[in-house]
């Protein structure tokens, strides 16, 4: 998805709420019985199709083709030996697309973040000619689909012979992160105190400074937030790798190989639910730890897909 | 590439690039002064110029093939266009993708919205929250193959088991098993709960946040006027957040249009669940089709246009500077 | 269509000879020498360096550089191919590193529009060589050494398979014969069936099978992105007995509609099988799983007695589980796909996969002489599950009757041999529109409504 307009409690995020006893009393009465059942149904709903897969991943090959999760409960026995061999095997070898994956993803969050932090400033604290309209130019450039890019950029990246690396990969991600990037950031930096700008400005402070001695440590979170978006988008992606690297080539990332898994091994049940869970781990443990960040992020106004 | 030689190629593109940010704000740092056009310049620049270059002239470019045949030659006018409404195939793939549009954004708000609602103020709050929350870190490809095994199918003989669940409910209730994955057009429904599936949870912390939101007196004042439970629900809450709601459903619609992982992991567009973006992909890389596949991004691009004046007029409206 | 050796390899009685060869040449890491020399493997596997002085004669020190190969032969039937490269690799030090997926037609498109191709691709299609060739312009074209293999080695046909517009681009590599029923003997015995003759005998079989209880076919054409091939060989084994081989050629040159009668009549003969839910699909579930059951697994009921008959390949051998005796009174075997017309009496179609070369390298060029020529072949042969249309290889060296008999149709003169259709039809058509009209016509679509659509996809 992408880029939206700002929620009304924008920067605060849930924390950033005024608790109400009379509003918690009269939402106490929609908790009825009924409506318990429904949020566990709901949230059952939700976990059962991870559970089962992760199930899954630890039974036996046999078990797996042979009949479905819950036969687990009658016939407990749990393995790794799917995931010994989808990672090290030599028909699947993860292991060499967790790699690949690791090397598109970092640069593809660092360079966006760094290229938009100055964009971001400029737009928030300096004047110069067009500026209102390029910043909506940029914030409009959010929305539009990547698809639209992605075929010409393949053929300049042919040309210049970029092709097989990873710089197509990372080029890409980052072209297509910075007007989030340079939204977001611009937002958080727009709500530092004029006064404390002013105030450097005063005492002979240049932007170089102010942005390196105020900005910066002032909008970590926003950074923060920013870097977990990209990650976990980077991450996850399979359009931008399906084009620029193919299923099968050195740089391909994981959702790459796993996709073409689906399509090549699509009986081997065992390696699928293995293979899923392995391209899951990292994502969803900065998703847990990072947590905060990405939905302070989330509630600045956009989110990006 | 051996993983050490990937891992050094990855530090030396961080490196590069915080060394250019380094490097803008040393020269930057030197000149000083009031200066503020070439300074902001400096900052601005890079950005640009990588937007310019990466995403503004491609996107051009785009345009300008979807008026040429397949391999960028021949000028055919408007046929590929056309081909989109006339070619059977094609108009399925727009069918389809009216359908996600419509159906993925709604109910997935509508969801987060309900299980927000009921969740909030709980005792498991917090819990119950990252239950749902917990999709959006999974890839959509992840999610494909989690719900693979939902869906799966094995015929109704002896000796066979079902693997996937809802077969076995099925079974169980003593109906006979379906082929999801073949019947149209209900399988395209069922791809379509993989994303809502996905993105309920974004809605949902979304909308939770504006819920607490709601100023006291407001739902004070609902309680003076009668208001309670559904009602309260319907006639404050709903209103109170209705912002929140227009971000929540257009932020859906756009990722919803360009979603492509879902159908291409699932189906591979077959069984008539393709959809635009699954086409272009196809038409454009598989096929080699640059002509078509330009036009088929070229429709994904309008579809978003109405969205972004809206959202440049909020922009404008929120009064930003 | 293809995938002939999609899946071609491996198993049957290749397995003795292969463990020969992987004795001999130690492990298959490629240019870790050691042991190399100490020759020989069984079945004609001789590794001996003398035989590859002539590459490093003719292309110059090839040592420490390497050649990447991508096929649509995945594992584990890939593994006999990469053994067999072991020799090679061993005596001129070229790592040969080989590569597989079941989406290779979309991707080898995608890497070629990267300007990432392989060196080699094991390209199954004459027509999408043709449709890559004009598109883009990648390929090169083969050089002498291969061509003076072809020419040695292969028929006209053949060669002119791997030309495009006059230019030699692509060698033969594997072949196969599409057109077999496979079946269990013990079931037929058991149940008194007799082997048909004649088409109307197959039918009567399969009625007399569904009069006892039981499915008679079972068919499957899920394969990735390739999903709807089998259905389109199927097709072709048709209409080749009902209309005949000059109907069938001017079918794919688009000299007659897509959708002509004569070939709606043949669709709708094989439908008489594929779409009748009495006769499918054993094993499996209704007329629709067809869609959606592996192509590899597809005839594995037949062990079962869960079907009877099931149409494929005879790269199908390397599918049936390890153990399983492939023999007229072994587990299974497989009989010729019957007559139709008594005109057209009992055509071969078949296919192969071609080797493409993307890059003029001394290394990559040395390769691709080397796998054009007899001595591999044969190695190969000896490896099991394979057939060439190689005049080179000793039919001998084949490891399993159906390989040996393939082999023994695509050598014969007398015969009438065709190559599969879509496979020489515009990848657009033939590794496009014609598997996903398929895929509609198993799960329902009438046959008019479908060839119609793919007629009017038709390029130009």
């Amino acid at each position: 998805m992408n880029a939206v307009t700002t929620t009304p409690q924008a920067h605060g995020g849930p924390e950033s709420t005024a608790v109400v006893s009379s509003a918690a009393r009269a939402r106490k009465r929609l908790s009825s019985p009924g409506a318990s059942t429904a949020a566990i149904i709901i949230a059952v709903l939700w976990t059962l199709p991870t559970f089962g897969l992760l199930l899954s991943s630890f039974r036996p090959e046999d078990d797996i083709k042979g009949n479905g999760w819950w036969n687990w409960f009658t016939d407990p026995e749990l393995t790794f030996e799917s995931y010994r061999e989808v990672l090290f095997g030599s028909q699947t070898e993860l292991s060499t697309y967790v790699v690949n994956s690791i090397a598109i993803t970092v640069p593809s969050v660092v360079i966006p973040v760094t290229l938009a932090l100055l964009a971001a400033y400029a737009f928030a604290w300096m004047r110069f000619p067009f500026r209102d309209s390029l910043f909506v130019a940029m914030f409009a450039l959010q929305i539009v689909p990547i698809q639209i890019a992605l075929v010409p950029l393949l053929q300049i990246f042919v040309d210049v012979g970029l092709n097989g690396t990873f710089w197509p990969l990372w080029i890409a991600h980052s072209t297509f992160a910075l007007p989030l990037a340079i939204y977001l950031l611009h937002n958080f930096m727009r709500d530092v105190p004029a006064e404390l700008v002013e105030a450097a400005r005063v005492d002979g402070a240049g932007h170089v400074k102010i942005f390196g001695t105020i900005m910066l440590p002032l909008i970590m979170p926003a950074i923060a937030a920013f870097c977990v978006f990209q990650f976990l988008w980077v991450w996850n992606d399979l359009l931008v790798a399906l084009t620029f690297a193919g299923s099968t080539s050195d740089v391909a990332p994981l959702t790459a190989r796993i996709a073409e898994l689906v399509g090549t091994r699509g009986t081997e049940w065992h390696l699928l639910s293995a293979g899923a869970f392995v391209s899951m781990v990292i994502p969803v443990i900065v998703f847990l730890g990072l947590q905060r960040f990405f939905v302070r992020g989330l509630l600045a106004g956009s989110v990006k897909g | 590439m051996d993983t050490a030689e990937k891992l050094v190629q990855m530090l030396i593109a961080v490196a590069l690039f915080g060394g250019v940010m380094g490097f803008i704000l040393l020269v930057v740092g030197r000149v000083r002064g009031r200066t503020d056009l070439v300074q902001s310049l400096a900052f601005v620049a890079p950005a640009v110029l990588l937007l310019a270059v990466g995403l503004l002239y491609p996107a051009a470019r785009t345009a300008y093939q979807s008026f040429f045949d397949r391999t960028t030659e021949a000028f055919v006018g408007l046929d590929n266009y056309s081909a989109l409404f006339e070619r059977d195939d094609l108009l399925i793939v727009l069918r389809n993708t009216l359908l996600w549009v419509l159906v993925a954004p709604v109910t997935a708000t509508l969801i987060g919205l309900v299980y927000a609602v009921l969740v909030d103020r709980s005792r498991f709050e917090a819990f119950a929250k990252a239950l749902i929350f917990l999709p959006m870190a999974i890839s959509l490809v992840g999610a494909s193959v989690i719900w693979r095994f939902m869906y799966e199918y094995r015929p109704d003989q002896q000796n066979i088991e079902q693997i996937g669940l809802i077969n076995q409910f099925l079974v169980w209730l003593g109906f006979e098993p379906q082929q999801f994955m073949l019947n149209a057009p209900l399988n395209t429904f069922l791809l379509i709960a993989i994303l809502i599936w996905v993105q309920a949870g974004f809605a949902m912390t979304v909308l939770s946040a504006a819920i607490k939101g709601i100023p006291q007196d407001i739902v004070e004042a609902g309680r003076i006027d009668g208001l309670y439970g559904v009602k309260l629900f319907r006639y404050v809450t709903v209103p109170s957040i209705r912002p929140a709601l227009i971000v929540v459903l257009t932020t859906i619609s756009i990722a919803t249009l360009k979603v492509f992982d879902i159908v291409r992991t699932m189906t591979g567009g077959q069984f008539e669940t393709s959809i635009v973006a699954n086409e272009f992909y196809t038409q454009s890389l598989v096929r080699g089709n640059y002509g078509l596949g330009a036009a088929l991004a070229m429709v994904l691009f309008v579809m978003v246009v109405p969205i972004v004046i809206y959202n440049v007029r909020q922009l404008r409206k929120a009064d930003i500077r | 269509m293809v995938h002939k050796t999609r899946k071609g390899t491996a198993a049957i009685g290749g397995v003795a000879a292969l463990a020969l060869l992987l004795a001999a040449c130690g492990d298959d890491g490629g240019d870790d020498g050691d042991s190399g020399d100490d020759a020989s493997a069984g079945g004609g596997g001789d590794v001996d360096c003398a035989d590859f002085e002539h590459y490093t004669e003719t292309y110059g020190d090839l040592e420490g550089t390497e050649v990447t190969i991508y096929s649509t032969i995945t594992p584990p039937e890939d593994q006999s191919h990469i053994d067999s490269y072991v020799g090679f690799e061993e005596c001129t030090g070229v790592d040969v590193v080989y590569e597989s997926s079941d989406e290779f037609e979309a991707q080898l498109q995608v890497r070629i529009q990267g300007g990432n191709p392989p060196d080699i691709a094991y390209l199954p299609q004459p027509g999408l060589l043709q449709t890559i060739v004009r598109d883009t312009g990648a390929p090169v074209p083969a050089p002498a050494g291969v061509e003076e293999n072809v020419d040695e080695y292969f028929s006209p046909d053949w060669k002119e398979y791997g030309t495009v517009d006059g230019t030699f681009y692509a060698a033969p590599l594997g072949s196969n014969v599409k057109s077999f029923v496979w079946y269990a003997p013990s079931a037929f015995e058991d149940n008194g069936y007799e082997i048909p003759e004649t088409w109307a005998e197959m039918i009567a079989l399969s009625d007399q099978i569904v009069a006892d209880g039981g499915i008679p076919w079972c068919q499957g054409i899920a394969s990735g992105d390739a999903t709807g091939w089998p259905a389109t060989d199927f097709i072709e084994d048709v209409l080749l007995r009902t209309a005949g081989p000059d109907v069938y050629d001017q079918w794919y040159q688009h000299e007659i509609p897509f959708n002509d009668p004569q070939v709606v009549d043949a669709v709708n003969t094989a439908g008489e099988i594929l779409k009748n839910p009495d006769y499918v699909n054993g094993g499996f579930g209704d007329v629709s799983s067809i869609a959606t059951t592996d192509v590899n697994q597809a005839g594995l009921p037949i062990l079962e007695q869960q079907c009877y008959m099931h149409r494929a390949a005879s790269f199908y051998a390397p599918n049936w589980p390890e153990g399983t005796e492939i023999a007229e009174d072994g587990d299974v075997y497989a009989f010729y796909l019957p007559p139709i017309e008594e005109e057209f009496g009992d055509p071969v179609l078949g296919a192969g996969e071609f080797t493409v070369a993307f890059d003029d390298r001394p290394e990559v060029q040395a390769f691709q002489e080397y796998v054009a020529g007899a001595e591999w072949a044969n190695l190969k042969a000896t490896l099991g599950g394979w057939v060439s249309a190689n005049t080179g290889v000793d039919l001998d060296n084949y490891q399993d009757p159906i390989s040996r008999l393939s082999a023994e149709l695509l050598q014969d003169d007398d015969a009438v041999f065709r190559f599969d259709a879509s496979d020489l039809m515009p990848g657009d058509v033939g590794a496009g529109s014609f598997w996903t009209g398929m895929v509609d016509w198993i799960t329902g679509a009438d046959t008019e409504t479908v060839l119609t659509q793919i007629e009017e996809n038709w390029p130009e």
